[in-house]
């Protein structure tokens, strides 16, 4: 195994790439309402970063890989029941 | 040591050589061409052991020395111009990312019209990207400041790239005597090439100019105007070591009979030899007047100004480029702000541009209407001191209408 030690650097540099994720970009996040959710997957579907998954057999039915998800809303739009509403982020 | 005949852009060449830059990439343009012709011929006779790499592009050139310096070797490239207008882009990168390339640039005006000669517009339009720019007087001028500039970006204090402008044709085409230094003296003043922030090295990675949100934006920009801060104490140091080692004495901002004077010029570039010339010649027939040299225009010397101005004088400010939908020009305008808790009255002046000459009787003028407006004889101030009086009736054109 190799050592490492730290050095203070100028100017924009990482080892370490957490800025890397889209997710962080996010105003806003969307909130499923599970009890109304009829699994249809027109949200997944329709997601431009590919990040909804639809779980048929799990009661959080609707599975949001955050890392990624920007919050653009288009999922609230395309729900054919209107389950999805998009929220305030808080971090 | 030893003398030479040479050119602007052959002695631009053999500080390049003399600074044992590894990677050149460059990107020939009028009138800077001569450097990398020189440069490639130097490459294939191996009398400068480098990678010369042939780019379709002067954005492409600044991309490949960025990155070689990054690396971890001496990079050079050079342009003038809408060469420098292409680069843009990555004159931003060099800066940012804190790679101290070193750059002369054939001050040459910006199209259109379409010119090939001198005029200051095309660094000063890139006065603000974090680079440092010093302006030559002579070919020798070319040559030392070449090698100080090395120096100077390289030391760990500063980090920043350095452009060394010469007047296109009256310094790049003008043969002079130029004193050479001996090789190993300069291997002695500049030193090996060492990464001393970051590098691109396969077997430790780094992931170089990645996205940087607005938490730590203003941080960086803030790291390098300390940079930039710092390094007017750096260019003092190394001045100094430079006179000490060959002789030749420089200083950011040059006063030339200053002390006593009614009247002050500041300039920069090749028109300066020409104005210290009439400042003799004026000066013979009692008129007390003075010139101030900008050698450093990057980081702008403010203090030198303000220590060099009297209180009384009258100032003039020479501007090599028009300054388009200002009240003047950026020399006038950083004089202007070095010298706002005082109470001298100071002048913009634009000329010499697009390769007009700036004749002894152009700069003569303008010591006489300063001298004037010192005496209280006239407020005659002719800003656009040598424009033709037919400037609207120019040409011309046949129209099928």
């Amino acid at each position: 195994m190799k050592t490492t030690r730290k050095f203070k650097v100028m100017g924009p540099v990482a080892t370490q790439f957490g800025a890397a994720t889209t997710g962080n970009w996010r105003l806003e996040r969307p909130q499923v309402d599970f009890s109304r959710c009829t699994k249809c997957r027109t949200c997944e579907l329709h997601c431009p970063t590919n990040v909804m998954e639809i779980k048929k057999d799990q009661e959080e039915c609707v599975v949001i890989n955050f890392d990624y998800c920007k919050g653009c809303g288009v999922c609230t739009n395309v729900c054919p029941v209107q389950c999805i509403s998009l929220v305030e982020e808080r971090r | 040591m030893s003398y030479k005949m040479l050119d602007g852009n052959t002695a631009a060449a053999e500080a390049i050589k003399l600074a044992r830059v590894k990677v050149i990439a460059s990107y020939p343009i009028t009138p800077q061409t001569v450097i990398p012709e020189t440069l490639s011929e130097m490459v294939e006779s191996g009398e400068l052991n480098a990678q010369y790499v042939r780019v379709e592009s002067e954005h492409s050139a600044l991309s490949v020395v960025t990155c070689a310096a990054m690396a971890g070797v001496r990079a050079s490239t050079a342009t003038a111009s809408n060469g420098l207008a292409l680069m843009h882009e990555i004159v931003g990168m060099t800066a940012g990312n804190r790679v101290p390339v070193v750059m002369p640039v054939v001050n040459r005006g910006i199209a259109a019209p379409w010119t090939l000669w001198c005029e200051h517009v095309d660094t000063m339009c890139e006065r603000d990207m974090g680079w440092l720019q010093f302006y030559c007087q002579n070919v020798q001028e070319v040559l030392d400041l070449t090698l100080i500039a090395f120096r100077v970006s390289e030391d760990a204090r500063v980090l920043l790239p350095s452009m060394v402008c010469l007047d296109g044709f009256f310094l790049s085409h003008s043969m002079q005597k130029v004193t050479l230094p001996e090789q190993a003296k300069v291997d002695g003043f500049i030193g090996e090439y060492s990464n001393k922030n970051v590098y691109l090295d396969p077997t430790d990675p780094m992931f170089l100019s990645d996205l940087t949100g607005n938490e730590e934006y203003t941080e960086m920009r803030y790291q390098q105007k300390l940079a930039l801060d710092a390094s007017v104490r750096v260019i003092e140091e190394v001045f100094e070591e430079f006179h000490k080692e060959f002789g030749r004495k420089y200083e950011l901002v040059e006063g030339y009979r200053t002390e006593d004077a009614d009247v002050v010029l500041v300039a920069l570039g090749s028109m300066c030899g020409t104005a210290q010339y009439v400042v003799n010649k004026m000066r013979a027939k009692g008129q007390k007047v003075g010139l101030l040299k900008v050698t450093v225009f990057r980081p702008f010397p403010a203090e030198y100004i303000r220590r060099l101005v009297g209180d009384q004088a009258v100032v003039g400010v020479f501007d090599r480029s028009a300054g388009l939908g200002g009240e003047g020009g950026p020399v006038w305008y950083e004089v202007c702000s070095a010298l706002r808790n005082k109470d001298n009255q100071v002048f913009h002046y634009v000329g010499g541009i697009g390769g007009r000459d700036v004749r002894v009787e152009t700069i003569e003028n303008i010591y006489n209407e300063l001298l004037a407006i010192k005496a209280g004889e006239s407020d005659r101030h002719t800003e656009w001191i040598d424009v033709k009086d037919n400037a609207l009736e120019l040409r011309e054109v046949a129209k099928n209408v």
